[in-house]
């Protein structure tokens, strides 16, 4: 693409992104190396890149919620959730590709914990990228060891009656919290429970709580 | 504290105690969402699987899991996977770029396809 | 066979180099099959393009005293992870 000058504009005249003006680092030359050469070689096209971007970036926690939500409110569908989280989210018209997906359900008695200690394993095919601190040294390392300090620092205070169960996400299954409906919700609609249901409820570091 | 076991990989943390979660979060780019894009898109022609990304991030070893960002690590084990299949020569990759560094001084400028 | 749930299995305590999706945490250690989850190829074998066979995958519940001794936060706490068939020791299954 032939630079002419206008540091600010792309060759259709919209502004630059921010982080497309910042100095080419060597890892950028790289991603823009393999991309040109894969589809010089036709292995996919510039329009299959730009589509795989679009369904990433259409992956976001409110599909969790949804999903949440819909299990809150219809008893039969909460049941096949729990025995196929990722049949129960196809049902729902969500395209998780090949995703494996384990729906794990707080109650009363039990908090449940989702972590990968070996890399980043996250259910993203529906809730889309994970937080960064999902991906750090520091919860990875802690949340099988010590996982009520872990959750202590995300402002969750667990009763030590309530038994906690942490889940490593060590092959090929991706895990997703099912929280706990808070009783003051049992006049809402489905719509505006979803709305309540929070990422991090859903990877189990906080919980559903009173009313706001 | 974090002194490993014989047979323990550095990325294989479960266990150990490395202090307070940092809770900052940060949205991504167009080129690491292209990097993410170029995973899906590469596993998906069958030239090598996550496990194979996972094994080149292994191998790339703690320097770089504490002095690179995650999809920096991504495009590295990415490439190494592609040029193992075969897919392109490392002579081809050098070449590519030498020519994109051409373009210009930043990833707008001398990204390519469609700005 | 499949190992029923509810039995109590023992993870292999060995540690050779390469790509392994068995944590270091649990080798050596006992716990009881959660459910499994059917059967999977070998990312020991995929992660070097290798060709490979299915194993069954298993989830294994831990309890966190069998993991961390006596260094623990609640005895009642537990850890699951999933658990390829080759890292279980033989295990009796005389029920």
């Amino acid at each position: 693409m032939p630079h002419d000058g206008h540091d600010h504009l792309s060759s259709s005249g919209h502004p630059f992104r921010k982080d497309n003006d910042t100095p080419l680092t060597y890892w950028q030359l790289m991603e823009i190396s393999v991309r040109e050469l894969m589809i010089t070689k036709g292995e996919f096209s510039s329009t299959e890149i730009n589509k795989q971007i679009e369904i990433m970036d259409a992956r976001t926690p409110a599909n969790g919620s949804a999903l949440v939500a819909r299990a809150w409110s219809d008893p039969e569908f909460k049941k096949r959730l729990l025995k196929n989280g990722a049949e129960a989210a196809r049902e729902l018209g969500f395209d998780i590709g090949p995703m494996h997906l384990i729906a794990v359900e707080n109650t009363e008695h039990v908090h449940n914990l989702i972590v990968c200690t070996l890399c980043s394993c996250y259910p993203r095919n529906l809730l889309g990228f994970p937080p960064d601190w999902y991906k750090t040294k520091e919860y990875r390392s802690r949340a099988v060891k010590e996982p009520r300090s872990v959750l202590e620092e995300f402002g969750l205070v667990l009763p030590a009656e309530i038994n906690l169960r942490v889940h490593d996400s060590t092959a090929d299954m991706r895990y997703i919290v099912l929280p706990m409906r808070p009783k003051w919700t049992h006049e809402m609609n489905e719509n505006d429970l979803a709305r309540l249901i929070s990422r991090d409820s859903m990877i189990g570091t906080s919980i559903i709580g009173s009313n706001p | 504290m974090n002194e490993r076991k014989p047979g323990q990989s550095w990325h294989d943390m479960g266990g150990s105690s490395f202090g307070e979660i940092p809770k900052e979060d940060h949205d991504f780019a167009i080129w690491e969402k292209r990097v993410d894009a170029l995973l899906v898109l590469s596993s998906a022609k069958g030239h090598f699987t996550v496990d194979g990304l996972r094994r080149a991030l292994e191998d790339m070893g703690e320097n770089a899991f504490e002095n690179m960002t995650y999809y920096e690590r991504w495009i590295s084990a990415i490439n190494q996977n592609l040029i193992e299949a075969g897919v392109y020569t490392i002579q081809e990759l050098g070449d590519k770029m030498a020519e994109v560094k051409q373009r210009g001084q930043t990833y707008g400028s001398a990204q390519g396809g469609e700005a | 066979m499949t190992i029923p749930p509810g039995t109590s299995i023992t993870i292999k305590d060995s540690a050779q180099p390469g790509h392994i999706r068995t944590p270091y945490y649990i080798r050596g250690k006992t716990g009881v099959i959660e459910r499994s989850l059917g059967e999977f190829k070998n990312p020991e074998q995929l992660a070097y393009s290798l060709p490979s066979s299915l194993y069954e995958l298993y989830r294994v519940r831990f309890k966190m005293s069998e993991l961390w001794n006596h260094d623990i936060e609640n005895p009642n706490d537990t850890v699951e992870a999933e658990v390829f068939s080759h890292w279980i020791e033989e295990y009796n299954n005389a029920t």
